[in-house]
């Protein structure tokens, strides 16, 4: 067991020496190529990208555009819950509305989230709500496959288990039985909407539904052609991605579901 | 309370545009108390007819009553054991016990006060905080009869509860399972497909015919109880049971 362990040390401190080793390696040949292209806006340096992160996170306007991002990424969110998961949990369990609905959703879901830019603005015109429908777009549809998949596919000996017990109606069934078995789809599910409403966000506010946010300052500094700014907003996007992902992983899926054995999801 | 009575009962199929009878005319009355074995080679219909006194399966024609109030659907005065692992895996041991008493719309501290006396019955209240999934197969079957038991049902079903079950777990709980039925004196009804089991259980073995699944014979166990697996006495009906069973041929569907 001991031995074990520490097998298990050495295998993760060979894991970071390794990782760290490449990213260094990656910086140094970034920083190469830059001085031998030597035009800061088709390559900018590695150099000049840090400096850059300093004064960004340094700067009064970080934590504007980080609040306005996760802003338009809660109202998405939000939205996709609130009407995903029904959506998916009525489809689930009654075969009739499965039959009408599925046709409907099959239709749009394929539809990228970005082609519903301009019914975004006529819609909601250039507002928070504007950037946030487009992330909802994004999000919604995962969230209803899984639920609607992971009602499916409750295994039927629970229901009857759960009926010879004197949980008979609908209602109660979906909630002691159906919501339970299916969460852990539900939730793999949300983490899915979560990564592709992250993805969505950039473009949501690169059509000026707002003057601050991660995406948006992209598509400034773009154009004022400080590209090393905007390598360090590309790079801030996909670091609060991750973590949004590792929080949502670590405080609410090993969470909910501490009872299903070496959860991996 | 506990008599349960099915006269006449009928049940069909539907498999595509295929229609067979599962089980035919079938007439039993089980006593309060009584543990009743259902026996049978396999697709016999032995679990469609559990599965309809339980209400968890319509039937075509006939009756059946428990204290005379026609069954119709699933309900609390019917426990069932299943054969599968049928414990919610997303509950511990405690809440899977609780479940029935909260659906009966008792208190919290009732159901857990209930669910504590069935675990302690069965012998895992310490166990009530661990989850399904760190419990050993016996351990899960007797939390299930716990479960059943929580609800306070008239008639407990069994639907070969032990057939998972290495051969030594197998014998442990069925004594186990004679001594709740003393404590509790509830009727039992319990499908299997072992002879030996069935002769060291019940008082009546119902013998099921192939199909159409009808009944063949009822053989009373009248043995006293602690019985033996291999006394003469317990062989002779065994030999009487076997003999019965071999004249059906075999089950083709199940």
């Amino acid at each position: 067991m001991n031995s074990f362990i520490i097998g298990m040390e050495s295998q993760n401190v060979q894991k970071i020496v390794i990782g760290a080793l490449s990213l260094a390696a990656f910086a140094i040949l970034w920083e190469l190529l830059a001085i031998i292209v030597n035009n800061s806006f088709y390559l900018p340096r590695f150099s000049s990208v840090l400096s850059a992160f300093f004064s960004v996170i340094q700067s009064s306007f970080f934590f504007n555009d980080v609040a306005i991002s996760l802003y338009h990424f809660i109202i998405g969110f939000a939205f996709a819950l609130i009407i995903g998961i029904p959506i998916g949990m009525l489809m689930g369990w009654f075969p009739v509305l499965d039959k009408a609905l599925n046709p409907i959703v099959e239709i749009f879901r394929p539809i990228p989230p970005l082609a519903w830019i301009p019914f975004a603005i006529i819609w909601l015109k250039l507002t928070h709500q504007a950037a946030g429908f487009i992330i909802f777009m994004g999000m919604v549809f995962p969230i209803i496959i899984n639920t609607y998949s992971g009602f499916k596919n409750i295994p039927k000996i629970y229901v009857e288990a759960a009926k010879v017990l004197g949980s008979v109606s609908s209602i109660k069934l979906i909630k002691n039985v159906a919501i339970p078995a299916a969460s852990p789809m539900i939730l793999s599910g949300i983490k899915t909407a979560m990564g592709v409403g992250w993805m969505c966000l950039a473009a949501s506010e690169m059509f000026g539904v707002s003057d601050s946010g991660i995406g948006y300052k992209i598509w400034f500094y773009y154009g004022i052609q400080a590209m090393d700014y905007v390598v360090v907003y590309m790079l801030i996007l996909g670091f609060i991605g991750l973590l949004l992902d590792f929080l949502f992983r670590y405080f609410i899926q090993n969470r909910v579901l501490k009872w299903q054995k070496g959860t991996v999801v | 309370m506990g008599d349960l009575i099915i006269e006449n009962l009928s049940k069909e199929f539907k498999k595509g545009s295929n229609e067979f009878l599962a089980l035919k005319d079938i007439n039993l009355s089980v006593k309060n108390g009584e543990f009743v074995t259902i026996l049978g080679p396999s697709g016999c219909g032995k679990t469609t007819l559990l599965r309809i006194i339980a209400g968890l399966e319509t039937y075509s024609s006939g009756t059946a009553t428990l204290d005379g109030e026609l069954i119709t659907g699933p309900g609390p005065k019917r426990g069932m054991v299943f054969q599968e692992y049928s414990l919610f895996p997303w509950k511990t041991v405690l809440g899977n016990v609780m479940f029935g008493p909260l659906m009966q719309n008792f208190s919290k501290d009732e159901a857990e006060a209930k669910a504590m006396t069935y675990l302690n019955l069965v012998g895992l209240s310490e166990f009530k905080n661990s989850y399904p999934y760190e419990l050993s197969g016996g351990m899960k079957q007797r939390v299930a009869i716990a479960r059943a038991l929580a609800n306070e049902p008239e008639i407990i079903l069994m639907d070969e509860p032990f057939g998972a079950l290495d051969a030594q777990t197998r014998n442990n709980l069925q004594n186990e399972l004679l001594r709740i039925w003393q404590e509790e004196k509830r009727t039992i009804i319990f499908v299997t497909h072992s002879v030996d089991e069935a002769v060291f259980l019940s008082d009546r073995i119902v013998i099921l015919s192939k199909r159409p699944g009808t009944i063949k014979k009822i053989i009373e166990v009248s043995i006293p109880r602690p019985r033996d697996r291999t006394r003469p006495e317990e062989n002779a009906i065994r030999n009487e049971v076997l003999r019965l069973l071999d004249t059906n041929e075999n089950c083709e569907i199940d």
